[in-house]
């Protein structure tokens, strides 16, 4: 089996049976990032491009560091907005990219499509590493790759997604992933920030987090991104944390072996306690370290579709 | 010159015609309107005195079509001055005169903003010059559309405007909108408003809801253009001012225009355009920069209630909303792209299906789309009677063709109607003493 698609954009495009080709991908290059020597020849001679017009740490290093245990080349390019400024249009620095030799365009950008803009316009393969609130799939992925790890199963699973769902592009592809695979999801927040529209999904809508975490298996916080502070989601962080931050007495509402899981960078003392964050039902970190097994998945997957 | 057309359906309901007739055209003017069979009742035309024409510089046979006055766009743009490299008015007349389209009214807002009486005479005189049709510029309501003070409205109005309106941006400040409507009665000008509250609108890019959501962009909800409907609608019962309601796209938007009809309570008119009554959110999926517009396209329920107030005649007037952008703007983010469809050209194609699902009877359709938005401009355009300008055309109701956006004669060719298969077309049109054709 293989992916359909040369591009990953989201995982509105993908299949159940699509998701669960990179899950076990991913297993066996997890095997791979134990070994002494955590490198494999699969796409030697192929070019990366990481295109990141958003500053992000995390997400870039895990796909720089993806594709060189895959042995392609990498090269960043952060577009800062002064290429804007100079009027240089998307489809033409992505022409370029590939003129210059990229295979894999792995893409970040601030507005929502953007992926979905390239993958129609340009022969090579589009990875969506976060499009503006849309999706950010291997997050989701990798999402998935660590439940499954600890929990050995997704379906059935009760799981509670807490915060800024509508501008969250990794609640977005983790609700999307996690429906597929036949999960039960809580979305928990104040109103303005869980439109009661995505009901339609399937989903439970909560603004009482001890009623929504009650007897749930997997915790998934969000980062409040605190410039929406002031623009009327919620008062303040200190009234968000009352109502919304995960504390230990609120984590006691889950199941007993429920995990607690964080896209990160965290702000702690505003969604998450710190007690909760280092205790050991965090898989915070573990989610880190499949992030670049998931993620060599990825760009395997869809370089096979290109090859 | 004279012109003969010949065995056509002629439908012109300012004369309350609908009859094979033929039609004399001489200088310009509608000569006569001939009845070849003594059957017709209509109080302008005239039993036929003679057999075959003679003497005339172009016989049309217009056998098997419809003979309609040239269509009244009254909500376009043009694009010039300032976006010249969007539209002209020499291009973007050509396009309407493809469309059947004879008269448009141009918003203002190009570069400079049409907000005083220079601007106002480089339009006219541009049209007159270069112009395929009869171009009416509206004015500015304020000062460079800032919403802050009111512009020149008088001066504008007798050099030539015909309305005023901020279009593309509400007059958000209340008191700005009330001194509007009250300044305006002194020449009984029309104010149109552009109804958004930018407040909630708050940037959004397309209609709010689970698509825009799933989809990542920011939304709109309805209730951005219904609360400044009901605004506007109170101040015009406050002022007595002559308001019109600009690209109604909403249910509740059509409710609100719908009681204050009922009701009486104000002087005031509406208009929609052939997107909201044709497609929905849906075609933005893909994020589809073709399908960005303003007002958003909403959601299915909304089109079926536009289809029915339309019938109802709640809404007065079908215009394009023409809004060419350039095939670059388009081509790149969704949020980044201006909002706009070239409608020109697909205009009475999307609008004649009203007609053969049975929303509107073809009268009603010819009242939305030339005779209604005269009378509302207060124009002498719309109508085949004696004496009156030759604008006029001759559809071809029975041509299947798929819409080709490279064929536009427009700049514009950003329109989400690509590839639809339609069934209505002008033959030809007469405008400005000239006859177009197209092969």
């Amino acid at each position: 089996m293989s992916l359909r698609s040369k591009d990953l954009t989201g995982i509105k495009d993908l299949s159940a049976e699509e998701i669960g080709l990179i899950l076990e991908t991913a297993a066996g290059f997890k095997d791979v990032l134990g070994r002494d020597i955590k490198k494999v020849p699969a796409l030697r001679g192929r070019t990366t491009v990481n295109l990141f017009y958003e500053p992000s740490t995390r997400t870039r290093t895990s796909f720089e560091v993806a594709a060189k245990r895959l042995s392609t080349d990498v090269i960043n390019i952060a577009i800062s907005t002064s290429s804007v400024v100079k009027g240089e249009t998307l489809l033409d620095t992505a022409k370029t990219v590939l003129a210059l030799g990229a295979d894999i365009i792995v893409i970040r950008h601030n507005c929502s499509g953007t992926p979905h803009f390239l993958a129609k316009n340009i022969n090579a393969s589009v990875v969506n590493a976060g499009d503006g609130t849309n999706e950010h799939p291997t997050q989701a992925l990798l999402d998935l790759f660590t439940i499954n790890e600890r929990k050995g199963r997704i379906k059935d699973l009760e799981i509670a997604i807490v915060g800024d769902i509508l501008h969250s592009r990794v609640a977005k592809s983790d609700i999307y992933a996690l429906l597929k695979l036949g999960a039960k999801i809580r979305l928990i927040g104040p109103p303005a920030l869980v439109p009661d529209c995505l009901k339609d999904l399937g989903v439970r809508i909560y603004t009482d987090m001890n009623a929504g975490l009650d007897g749930a298996d997997v915790i998934m916080m969000l980062r409040i991104q605190l410039e929406r502070q002031g623009k009327g989601f919620f008062p303040s962080t200190h009234e968000y944390f009352r109502n919304w931050g995960l504390t230990a007495a609120r984590v006691a509402r889950a199941k007993e072996d429920a995990i607690i899981m964080h896209p990160g960078p965290m702000n702690r003392g505003i969604e998450i306690a710190s007690e909760v964050a280092d205790s050991s039902r965090s898989v915070i970190l573990d989610q880190v370290t499949n992030g670049i097994a998931v993620r060599m998945a990825v760009l395997y997957l869809v370089s096979g579709v290109q090859g | 010159m004279r012109i003969f057309i010949k065995n056509g359906r002629l439908v012109d309901p300012s004369q309350k015609i609908d009859d094979i007739c033929d039609v004399l055209i001489e200088d310009e003017k509608i000569k006569e309107i001939q009845i070849p069979k003594a059957r017709g009742k209509g109080q302008g035309a005239k039993e036929k005195r003679e057999h075959e024409p003679q003497g005339f510089d172009e016989v049309i046979d217009a056998g098997g079509m419809l003979v309609l006055p040239g269509l009244v766009d009254m909500h376009v743009h043009l694009r010039e001055p300032g976006f010249e490299y969007k539209e002209t008015i020499k291009t973007g007349t050509e396009a309407s005169v493809r469309g059947g389209i004879t008269s448009v009214c141009c918003m203002p807002n190009t570069n400079p903003v049409n907000d005083n009486p220079g601007i106002t005479e480089f339009i006219i005189k541009k049209a007159v010059q270069e112009g395929s049709c009869s171009v009416f510029p509206i004015g500015a309501i304020t000062k460079g559309q800032r919403g802050e003070e009111l512009a020149e409205l008088g001066m504008m109005f007798d050099a030539g405007c015909v309305a005023f309106s901020d279009d593309g941006k509400p007059v958000m400040d209340s008191l700005v909108m009330r001194r509007a409507l009250e300044y305006s009665r002194i020449r009984k000008a029309l104010i149109i408003s552009h109804a958004e509250d930018m407040s909630l609108s708050a940037g959004g890019v397309m209609n709010e809801g689970l698509l825009s959501v799933t989809l990542g962009l920011r939304g709109v909800p309805s209730q951005a253009e219904e609360v400044m409907i009901a605004r506007d609608i109170a101040l015009a019962e406050l002022t007595r001012g002559r308001l019109h309601i600009a690209h109604v796209s909403t249910k509740g938007a059509v409710e609100l225009v719908r009681l204050a009809k009922k009701r009486g309570i104000a002087d005031i008119t509406a208009e929609t355009c052939p997107h909201y009554f044709s497609i929905t959110e849906a075609a933005v999926a893909g994020y589809n920069t073709n399908a960005k517009v303003n007002p958003p396209l909403r959601r299915k329920e909304d089109l079926e209630a536009i289809k029915a107030g339309l019938n109802d005649n709640t809404i007065d007037v079908i215009a394009t909303d023409h809004a060419p952008h350039h095939k670059d703007e388009k081509l790149g983010e969704f949020d980044l792209a201006p909002s706009g469809i070239s409608g020109f050209e697909t205009s009475i194609g999307l609008s004649m299906k009203l007609v053969d699902e049975g929303f509107l009877t073809l009268n009603q359709l010819i009242e939305k789309m030339a005779v209604n938005p005269s009378r509302i401009l207060g124009i002498r355009k719309g109508t085949l009677m004696q004496g009156s300008d030759a604008d006029l055309v001759i559809l071809d109701t029975h041509v299947e063709y798929t819409v080709d956006t490279a064929s536009f004669r427009s700049k514009g060719k950003n329109s989400p109607f690509e590839g639809w298969k339609l069934n209505t077309r002008p033959f030809a049109t007469i405008s400005k003493g000239r006859i177009y054709t197209w092969d």
